[in-house]
């Protein structure tokens, strides 16, 4: 999946998401350089600058931190990403019983 | 490249022989197309010989010549590419080759037991390999539900329930 | 008792001091390999085929640990104890498959050797759940209980899953490998959209043999199986199994991970492939492979019938609330004097499939007051009390109905089976579970169910197919065009004797507008329908075209 940062240039606002290695929860990362467990705390990076934010993101692989590291666009009040999956990324699943 | 045998890194007699450099007095490894061509003149040759397949290639292909090899290097192009299993356990149960079969490639650790079981001999290693990561791999499951080639015994663990019985 | 005693009569499989021994040996080297993981011994890349084989996934939101249900058979104290690890482990849910298997989908990486070392505890594991390997074997829910029983597929399966178990050449596949078993002539195990589906069966003289397809499957490219073989004497099966896996892991496509499943094979080589196993069988040394009756008849030990009591058939109550629920929940018996009941997972609004560790444990309590301690997991994503007394089936019923586990909807328009889609499966394009919610809201009424009578939903949220949309008389395909949910619908597939897969007719609907199909699709069949006459009846009588025209009118 992290090919697909690649594939095509960013033409909105980007940040980097991926699965914790320990626990494998959602975590998010942004021009802060950390990764985040809210991708409320994180700014994201500029279009021209995603390239540059995937190599610092990956080096969260190489440490053993995190899993599966992609970039997602977003919009930047929030930042809410564009697409629908990733959003279900941030709230998790929409349906209830297990949300409880 | 180190070779793993026994669990223990030993060092490697053979030389894989590209195509069309010279063949050394020692012992040599070539490709099947090699051996199909020159059939005739290898032979009169005496050295140990030996054949680097293909995953793709069927053990029928090598059938004729087995009598007359010492060993036959399989290869792995991936870890998750498991034909390598198939032909090992072809070539020592349809083919009754008694010869050394070598894993090469990108093998794991956790697939050595699995590959001894099928008939694999032994592995070749990249350098700095820690051979005692592949032994205690080939220990942690000692139990096989299946036979293993070179055991006799006939369907292996579903026969316990019998002694059991 | 300790409640993880196993019930006297219930018919699992009993490990023995060999099998708890390799099971341990096997979470030591899980365990092994979690700290090479997490020490950087192991890249992603090297450790992912080693966690999917321990039934471990990276989803949306979290890994997911796929537990095995050995042929969907439980007994109560192994069902009490996964209710145990829900309750530890996860949010206090588990969520049965259309693999017979339950996945726990809030799991930590560093909590997994624990969680195996409970379900040790009750001789299960998540072995084989993934990877490209042989998955867990799946058989006919009613295996041992169903009147229409030729041979009892059980101890088949075990000596399949024995057989199949870290299989030293079979371990790494060129893709998943699915067999299915069943012993009656009517296919409750959809066969022929597996990668083997095995008919057990008896000759004139009364012995065991299996009828063996192969090449079927659902996916991107839904295939019917080819027959290799009508006849394979019980003793050469497992033979006869070696040779159509070798012949696939040789032959079967690496490359292109859409053509790797054995249908692409089968389908390519057609009746070559079958000519290929039977030079495999042929040239086998047979004797190395042969499955003798002592060893069939030690491991049948293990699934001797419980002590049935001598009864007669009897009616039910006259409560009619009771006898609603009983006309699609219980189910004949072999035995006179007994039933089958099927539990549903599918509560109207409910997610298909999920049951509450409390529920769970209700479930297994009931089992060991009702049915020897014996429960099963369907393929359509409920359980199954396979051997219930017909005078205690009024007091289970009450029971059930206390736990929320008494929705008389078995066979109707909701008992919808739905894959997780994109709320939790990281493979998914579309959400499945709330449109299998919202139509189950929206066929709410059980007359009215009553009325539609046996329908089957099936929902996939992408061309994996996990939810065998093709397969369903009302099929749902959710994908993602241009970032937005659209689901596309296939009418008329069938996973029993006559499978078929579903035709499909025509633009996909939106995820506001899916519901409003599915009614529409049910106002036709009503309009059209013949007396006595099913959707699928319908549906084949008339053909696809009035279902378009009402689905696709200008407005």
């Amino acid at each position: 999946m992290s090919t697909k940062a690649k594939a095509r240039p960013a033409t909105a606002p980007v940040v980097f998401t991926a699965n914790r290695l320990r626990d494998g929860r959602v975590v998010w990362f942004g021009t802060e350089g950390l990764w985040r467990d809210s991708i409320a705390e994180i700014a994201p990076f500029a279009p021209d600058a995603a390239e540059a934010g995937l190599a610092l993101a990956r080096q969260g692989e190489r440490d053993q931190n995190v899993v599966g590291v992609y970039a997602v666009e977003v919009d930047p009040a929030g930042p809410i990403p564009l697409k629908f999956r990733e959003r279900l990324r941030v709230q998790g699943p929409s349906v209830a019983a297990e949300a409880a | 490249m180190p070779l793993l045998e026994d669990g223990r890194l030993r060092p490697d007699d053979w030389t894989s022989i590209e195509d069309d450099a010279p063949l050394p007095e020692g012992p040599a490894i070539i490709s099947l197309a090699r051996l199909q061509a020159e059939a005739a003149t290898l032979a009169g040759r005496n050295a140990p010989l030996g054949v680097a397949v293909a995953p793709e290639t069927q053990p029928e292909e090598i059938a004729p010549f087995l009598s007359r090899l010492a060993l036959v290097a399989l290869r792995m192009p991936k870890s998750k590419d498991g034909r390598a299993f198939t032909q090992a356990r072809s070539l020592r149960e349809h083919h009754g080759f008694a010869g050394e079969i070598r894993a090469t490639g990108h093998v794991l650790p956790d697939q050595y037991a699995m590959l001894l079981r099928c008939g694999v001999s032994t592995v070749e290693v990249p350098e700095g390999t820690r051979p005692e990561t592949w032994a205690r791999s080939r220990d942690a499951i000692r139990i096989g539900y299946q036979a293993a080639q070179g055991a006799d015994h006939p369907l292996s663990l579903l026969r316990r329930k019998l002694e059991l019985a | 008792m300790n409640a993880l005693t196993p019930p006297q009569y219930a018919r699992t499989y009993r490990y023995d001091e060999i099998d708890r021994e390799f099971l341990q040996e096997r979470i030591a080297e899980f365990r092994g390999q979690i700290e090479r993981r997490l020490a950087g011994e192991l890249t992603e890349d090297e450790f992912k085929p080693l966690r999917l084989m321990n039934g471990l996934y990276l989803q949306l939101h979290a890994y997911m640990l796929r537990v095995a249900i050995p042929y969907g058979l439980l007994n109560s104290a192994q069902l009490r104890q996964l209710g145990r690890i829900a309750r530890r482990w996860d949010r206090g849910f588990g969520h049965f498959t259309t693999r017979q298997n339950i996945q726990f989908n809030w799991t930590k990486l560093e909590d997994v050797p624990a969680m195996l070392e409970a379900l040790a505890e009750v001789d299960m594991h998540a072995i084989q759940t993934s990877g490209n390997c042989i998955r867990n074997t799946t058989t006919d829910e009613y295996a041992g209980a169903t009147p229409d029983e030729v041979v009892d597929p059980l101890v088949y399966a075990e000596i399949l899953r024995q057989w199949s178990t870290l299989h030293p050449e079979f371990t790494w596949l060129p893709r998943k490998f699915k067999i299915a078993i069943t012993g009656s002539p009517n296919d409750r195990v959809a066969a022929q959209v597996h990668d083997v589906g095995v008919l057990a069966k008896r000759n004139e003289r009364g012995e065991v043999g299996f009828e063996v397809h192969a090449g079927g499957g659902l996916g991107r490219t839904p295939i019917i199986a080819r027959k290799l073989r009508d006849w394979v004497p019980e003793s050469e099966f497992l033979a006869y199994m070696e040779a159509v896996l070798r012949v696939y892991n040789a032959l079967g496509q690496r490359e292109n991970i859409y053509k790797a499943r054995i249908k692409i094979l089968v389908r390519d080589l057609g009746d070559e492939f079958t000519q290929m196993v039977e030079r495999e069988y042929e040239r086998m040394p047979r004797d190395r492979y042969r499955l003798d009756p002592d060893i069939v008849a030690a491991i049948g030990a293990h699934f001797a019938p419980p002590p049935f009591a001598a009864l007669e058939d009897q009616e039910l109550p006259e409560d009619p609330e009771f006898r609603a629920w009983a006309s699609t929940s219980v189910r004949a018996h072999r035995q006179p004097g007994y039933a089958s009941v099927t539990i549903s997972l599918k509560p109207i609004g409910g997610i298909p499939g999920d049951a509450s560790a409390d529920q769970m444990e209700a479930v297994a309590d009931l089992a060991e007051r009702h049915s020897f301690g014996e429960i099963r997991v369907t393929h359509v994503q409920n359980l199954v009390l396979p051997h219930v007394r017909q005078e205690d089936l009024h007091a289970l019923w009450q029971g059930l109905r206390a736990a929320g586990l008494a929705t008389p909807n078995i066979g109707l328009i909701s008992d919808i089976i739905a894959c997780p889609g994109m709320d939790y499966c990281a493979l998914a394009t579309a959400r499945s579970i709330p449109i299998a919610q919202r139509i189950s809201e929206r066929f709410a009424s059980l007359d009215r169910q009553h009325d539609i009578g046996e329908c089957f939903i099936n929902i996939s949220g992408c061309i994996n197919a996990c939810g065998h949309h093709h397969v369903a008389h009302i099929g749902i395909l959710g994908v993602d065009k241009r970032g937005e949910e659209v689901y596309q619908v296939t009418l008329g597939g069938s996973a029993t004797n006559d499978a078929a897969i579903g035709e499909l007719i025509g633009p996909a609907f939106s995820y506001d507008t899916i519901v409003d199909a599915v009614e529409t699709l049910i106002t036709t069949y009503i309009a059209h329908r013949s007396p006595g006459e099913r959707f699928i009846d319908t549906y084949r009588r008339i053909g696809v075209t009035p279902f378009k025209d009402a689905l696709y009118a200008p407005a």
